[in-house]
């Protein structure tokens, strides 16, 4: 009997997204068990943070003011590309980009599943974080979220093996789908045209296709191309740009379009 | 029979749900220890009158809450499994300690091979029998967690 419920349960799980008001309420009462089993985690990074000597306090702030000084000098540059960008855009009458607003949010948690690549963020809709917000880190695009509770949400990274993300080559705008593998280091460009011009080194980005991801961001680098001419297709292999373990920050990118909720079927 | 102090079996439920969702070195979470598998196991065994299928259920729909998988794996699983459990808790009980391990293997090797199942039906790639390591880590730990929980669940009383 109870196995049924539970086969029928999993079914409706699967097929349909009945579950997902019943599950996006159960987040915030799982929050405090990431919490909980995060805490040696914390307490780890509190003593690192407090038992450090002088110098090396003094050797990273110096190194950190370096820092500040040469991305402070990029944005200048980019500040006057910008505003060239969006003077030429006119020219040619195309869509102007939006800026998006972006929020830091903190890794609470890990799927305890390595068959899925999932984090829990503690922000959520009450942040501005909803189905479908794309999530990066300071290199690149993580994922998105797939659930979103009152105050944290469950995240699907892009190399989970159910996730794939339109991508463009940043030297050519060659289109492609990237795949997630379920290797955390490794995406996988499946069915490009044998005459495709793909290099190793290229850089993918968003494109900004599917409406889901905005366009623009980078995803990851060409590290392997296979061709070979028995095979219909072309394929290549991808390292993602974001570290998808080791992130302890991310950002979660909420657009002030009407991207996301539209297309949102069941990752 | 009275019931008598059965919050501890609520309080060692938590405590493997807690265990479940550790945070560990990603290529350490292929062996993760069924730690609600143990239990199940563990208390139907102790207790077969009063706990049964519904009560592996329950703790596999908040399995699947915590760890956030498709909803009724871990409840079907641990449903089978309790199952198994009920219909064999004299013999379990008079195996030695050798024996109890290999039993432990096999009951929590049924759990994963139905929650990987599910896996596979949700479209999950299955590196091969990788998804039976739990039950080996799991067995290993039946002989030191067991002799810790009677001697707690008898002082209590536990009923």
């Amino acid at each position: 009997m109870l196995g049924l419920a539970a086969a029928v349960l999993i079914v409706i799980n699967i097929y349909t997204d009945w579950l997902q008001p019943l599950r996006e309420k159960a987040a915030s009462l799982v929050a405090p068990f990431y919490w909980v089993t995060g805490t040696p985690g914390r307490v780890g990074d509190w003593a690192e943070e407090q038992f450090r000597t002088r110098e090396e306090l003094l050797d990273e702030n110096s190194r950190l003011k370096r820092q500040v000084l040469l991305l402070e000098q990029r944005s200048q540059l980019l500040a006057a590309a910008k505003a060239e960008n969006t003077q030429l855009k006119e020219l040619m009458n195309s869509a102007e980009t939006l800026d998006e607003k972006v929020l830091v949010a903190q890794v609470i948690g890990v799927s305890p599943d390595p068959l899925e690549h999932v984090l829990m963020i503690d922000k959520g809709r009450d942040d501005g974080v909803h189905l479908g917000t794309p999530i990066m880190d300071a290199s690149g695009l993580l994922g998105q979220v797939i659930e979103a509770g009152a105050s944290s949400s469950r995240v699907l990274l892009i190399t989970d093996a159910s996730h794939a993300i339109p991508v463009q080559v940043l030297r050519n705008s060659v289109r492609a789908v990237a795949e997630g593998t379920g290797d955390l280091y490794r995406l996988k460009l499946r069915h490009l045209a044998n005459t495709s011009d793909i290099r190793v080194g290229d850089l993918l980005l968003s494109s900004g296709l599917g409406g889901r991801f905005p366009a623009g961001y980078p995803v990851g680098e060409v590290i392997s191309v296979q061709r070979d001419p028995g095979h219909a297709f072309v394929e290549a292999d991808v390292q993602p740009r974001g570290r998808m373990n080791r992130s302890r920050f991310v950002l979660a990118v909420l657009d002030s379009d009407n991207a996301g909720e539209a297309s949102v079927g069941t990752p | 029979m009275e019931p008598h102090n059965r919050w501890f079996i609520a309080v060692t439920i938590l405590l493997s749900l807690l265990l479940a969702v550790m945070p560990l070195p990603y290529n350490w979470l292929w062996f993760r220890p069924a730690f609600t598998a143990l239990l199940v196991i563990f208390w139907i065994t102790r207790m077969p009158q009063s706990l049964g299928v519904g009560f592996a259920w329950l703790v596999g729909v908040l399995e699947d809450l915590v760890t956030g998988a498709t909803l009724g794996t871990h409840a079907l699983a641990l449903a089978v499994l309790a199952y198994f459990s009920l219909l064999t808790y004299q013999r379990t009980r008079a195996f030695n300690p050798a024996q109890q391990l290999m039993w432990v293997f096999v009951l929590v090797g049924i759990n994963q091979v139905v929650g990987n199942w599910v896996h596979s039906l949700s479209g999950k790639p299955v590196p091969g029998l990788t998804f039976l390591w739990p039950a080996i880590t799991s067995a290993l730990l039946w002989p030191w967690v067991v002799p810790w929980l009677n001697s707690v669940a008898g002082r209590l009383q536990v009923r």
